[in-house]
């Protein structure tokens, strides 16, 4: 009997190890480079509080648009914030949001004080949807062609300075995919 | 040439270090005395040729050698001299031989201090051998650091910005000595284990060892908290994130191990559990390894994404852990405490700190790998964040912070509870009404609260106890100082610094203020007490960088008390940014400010922290560390350590060697 304590920690690491040899096996984790140029996994958000609309993976069909991941409860969103209120106001790409992570209702309750730019909001209070997307940590933005393909992806708050050298650039060239693909018939344009 | 030199150094290395392996064990099976010495000059030769590829690698480094991949990945030519040496390891390749560089160093220490009839020290070293052996192999095949490159480009690619930093310069250095030093603890474990002895002079053989290894590792991790504190600009120093769970887990065992091998010199109990952890301690070590080098778990550290490099340390944990836990589950049963375990003494607080220790290790094991375990079982992926460590394993904090006081108040052997809680009763009524006060106050965040109270038992405890052993109210006191033993500084400084630690990390961690504002230069805000001024933003160039320096006037109350720079760099060959944090450090907390984007209308984005008692954390993890190496005997005249006889222990039915001469 006293023998079989001595065995405890060896069949544990057995079993440790097994697993460890399972997770090499697996894809070797979804880095963030990994999601560009593929779809957006299939996700089907929730609406916040506040909101009926809720947020798809099929909602990024029909024209390039922004992700961005967002949370009540992190300090650099509050920073980003009155960018994204801008781009709402000047620009037209519509801006998806992912509220990452929240209690319920306090997304609602920071949008009522900040502010709201988003044309769709899902909720993903278990951080589900974000860890499909390869998420680290808010605020993330990902840019989504007209295919609903992420073509870019940028951690932290995103400003002025982002906007015009990696964003709108991109936005632009993407239209033009957009509308190419239109005139051959080849996309699924609403 | 220097990269092809640096190639042949790494092969007669592993064919040294298989040597240092292989005869000394095969030697002891037929007991031939005359093979078994070559382990001793093995060992020297392989750490010889390891250091010479590590300076192989160096040079090519230092001399920015494009024609090396290594350097081309890692290096550019405008890069300061400084980070063009510790981009040597900044990179996979290259700090994975300073891994087996130090690995061969302690193969080294170990050697000099084997004596010719040493049977323990020679099949440890012979284990140290095989570590190192299937290590240099692993370089050798997955990850040689002088594979060439041509044609050889104009210039490299740059280290990561992040990493061009003197804090993490020397961060992977000391990590690295903690991780590797504790190989030698287990390589005894494992010669322990194969002679059947490990008693007291098992334990006074392994002991500078494990000392030496905890006093680096918790440096190491210090120097990484603090890294993260001031360069990614957000004030965390601890995220809880897979790859410094990799290093906290060890230390955690380590720790254990310490106290269980203090019980086992003295009073030779617990064998089989001070071996189980010196193999739980390097088997962590080496998972930490496997955990930041397979991919297997994602982080924002792990640099070197590569299955095959995971099969292969796979390959290496089953062989080196499965090994010795089989031998562990075979020999281990047969081992005997010289005494036995009285309930109220020394040695059964030690026992309860072990026990707390380990909890509180699993608990981070499990959620570090429970994302892992979830998704191959379950298929479901979750993540699993800050408040579940925070919830399962401070409370074994706060556990081990209670028994330090009274734990080491107690005597060995037979403790006398009554005398020693009576002797911290002042330290338990301060910390008490402390506690008390500060629950009005804060009763909001009460589990900080209770923690504070009980670090400050602890430091209080260990105060009292430090006092009453010196006195130096009473004539005489310089040399008590001088006779007190080193062990007896090196504890009360190691307890010390971990309850000041615990102040720190308590106050950043549960009471920072924090403020952010766009703010125009010649407006400001406010944080705390403090006023804070933008004065004004202006550019500026580094060797490899461009930056916007951000000058602020603080003041508090309408007084001013100093200006403080917050920094911005960018760095072109990468096109990364990285924020270098104007932070001011006071006894009561630390300023903390950054800068940020800048808005055409609005100005820029400052942040402004307090992080109350943030100082503490690094002042206790020095004294910490310095606790461990003052244990090795570091402090001239306080080597007078008491020489205890010989105890005449037996284990296992095998006779007590003589004791080696006491280290310091």
């Amino acid at each position: 009997m006293k023998r079989l304590v001595f065995l405890v920690p060896l069949a544990l690491f057995v079993i440790a190890l097994g697993y460890f040899a399972l997770g090499l096996t697996r894809d070797p984790a979804k880095l963030p480079s990994t999601l560009i140029d593929r779809p957006l996994p299939d996700f089907d958000l929730p609406p916040i509080a506040g909101r009926t609309t809720g947020l798809r993976s099929a909602d990024f069909h029909g024209g390039p648009k922004l992700l961005n991941i967002w949370g009540s409860w992190c300090t650099a969103c509050v920073v980003e914030h009155p960018f994204l209120m801008e781009l709402a106001r000047v620009s037209e790409v519509p801006i998806m949001g992912v509220d990452w992570k929240d209690a319920p209702g306090a997304g609602e309750k920071w949008l009522a004080r900040h502010g709201d730019p988003f044309t769709r909001i899902g909720d993903d209070p278990s951080g589900r949807a974000a860890i499909d997307l390869g998420v680290t940590g808010a605020p993330e933005t990902f840019v989504v062609d007209a295919r609903g393909r992420v073509r870019h992806k940028i951690i932290g708050p995103i400003g002025p300075a982002i906007w015009a050298g990696e964003i709108e650039p991109l936005l632009r060239q993407l239209r033009a995919e957009a509308a190419a693909d239109t005139t051959q018939g080849a996309t699924d344009v609403r | 040439m220097v990269a092809e030199l640096g190639q042949m150094a790494l092969i007669l290395a592993l064919i040294a270090a298989l040597y240092q392996g292989v005869f000394p064990l095969w030697a002891g099976l037929r007991g031939d005395r005359g093979m078994a010495q070559a382990a001793r000059p093995a060992a020297f030769a392989s750490l010889a040729f390891t250091a010479g590829a590590f300076a192989a690698l160096t040079f090519v480094h230092a001399i920015s050698d494009f024609s090396v991949l290594n350097v081309v990945e890692n290096s550019h030519s405008a890069k300061p001299f400084i980070y063009k040496l510790s981009g040597v390891w900044g990179n996979h390749e290259g700090s994975i031989l300073l891994w087996t560089l130090i690995l061969t160093c302690f193969g080294g220490l170990i050697a000099m201090q084997a004596g010719k009839e040493d049977g323990l020290a020679r099949t440890a070293l012979a284990i140290q051998g095989l570590i190192g052996a299937g290590f240099l192999a692993f370089i050798l095949l997955t990850s040689n650091p002088f594979a060439r490159v041509f044609p050889a480009p104009p210039d490299g690619r740059d280290l990561n910005p992040l990493l061009q930093d003197p804090g993490l310069a020397i961060h992977p250095p000391f990590l690295y000595l903690g991780y590797v030093g504790f190989s030698a603890p287990f390589a005894f474990a494992i010669a322990g284990l194969i002679h059947g002895r490990v008693d007291a002079a098992w334990a006074r053989a392994v002991r500078p060892f494990a000392l030496a290894a905890w006093a680096f590792l918790t440096i190491g991790i210090a120097l990484g908290a603090w890294w993260a504190y001031y360069e990614l600009g957000w004030g965390g120093f601890w995220a809880w994130d897979p790859v410094e769970n990799a290093s906290f887990m060890p230390w955690l065992a380590g720790t254990a191990l310490l106290h269980s091998l203090r019980a086992l010199e003295t009073r030779g109990v617990f064998p089989g559990w001070a071996l189980f952890l010196a193999i739980l301690t390097f088997s962590l070590s080496l998972i930490g390894t496997f955990l930041v080098r397979s991919g297997i778990l994602t982080s924002v550290h792990a640099f070197a994404v590569d299955p095959a490099r995971g099969i292969y340390i796979l390959l290496i944990l089953a062989i080196v852990i499965g090994g010795s836990l089989t031998l562990f589950a075979i020999r281990a049963p047969g081992l005997r405490s010289a005494s036995r375990l009285a309930p109220v003494s020394r040695e059964s607080a030690i026992l309860l700190n072990n026990l707390f220790l380990v909890g509180g290790c699993a608990v981070v094991f499990i959620g570090t790998f429970y994302p892992l375990f979830a998704e191959i079982a379950a298929g479901t992926r979750i993540s699993v964040g800050a408040p579940f460590f925070n919830l399962a394993f401070l409370p074994f904090m706060g556990l081990i912070l209670l028994v330090i006081g009274p734990g080491s108040a107690l005597a060995w052997k037979k403790g006398d509870a009554t005398a020693s809680l009576a002797r911290l009763r002042i330290a338990g009524i301060v910390s008490l009404g402390f506690t008390l006060i500060a629950l009005a106050l804060y009763w909001q965040k009460a589990g900080a609260v209770i923690g504070g109270g009980l670090a400050a038992f602890a430091g209080l405890s260990t105060l009292t106890e430090f006092l009453r052993r010196i006195r130096p109210w009473r004539a005489g006191a310089v040399a008590r100082i001088t006779a007190a033993p080193a062990r007896f500084w090196s504890m009360s400084l190691a307890h010390l610094g971990l309850a000041l630690a615990a102040f720190g990390v308590l106050g950043a961690g549960a009471f920072p203020l924090e403020s952010i504002r766009y703010v125009q230069p010649g407006a400001g805000l406010k944080v705390g007490a403090y006023e804070v001024l933008l004065k004004e933003v202006r550019p500026g160039k580094g060797p490899n960088y461009d930056t916007e320096t951000a000058v602020f006037a603080i003041s508090s109350g309408g007084r001013f008390l100093r200006d403080l720079r917050a920094e911005r760099r960018f760095y072109p060959v990468r096109g990364m940014q990285t924020t270098e944090a104007g932070i001011w450090s006071r006894v009561s907390g630390d300023l903390y400010l950054t800068l940020g984007e800048r808005h055409p209308e609005q100005g820029y984005v400052v942040r402004a922290h307090v992080y109350p008692l943030a100082g503490l954390m690094w002042a206790g993890a020095a004294i910490m560390g310095l606790g461990g190496l003052v244990g090795l005997g570091g402090i001239p005249g306080l080597r007078r350590q008491a020489r205890r006889p010989a105890q005449a222990m037996k284990a296992a039915g095998m006779p007590a060697s003589p004791a080696p001469a006491e280290q310091g």
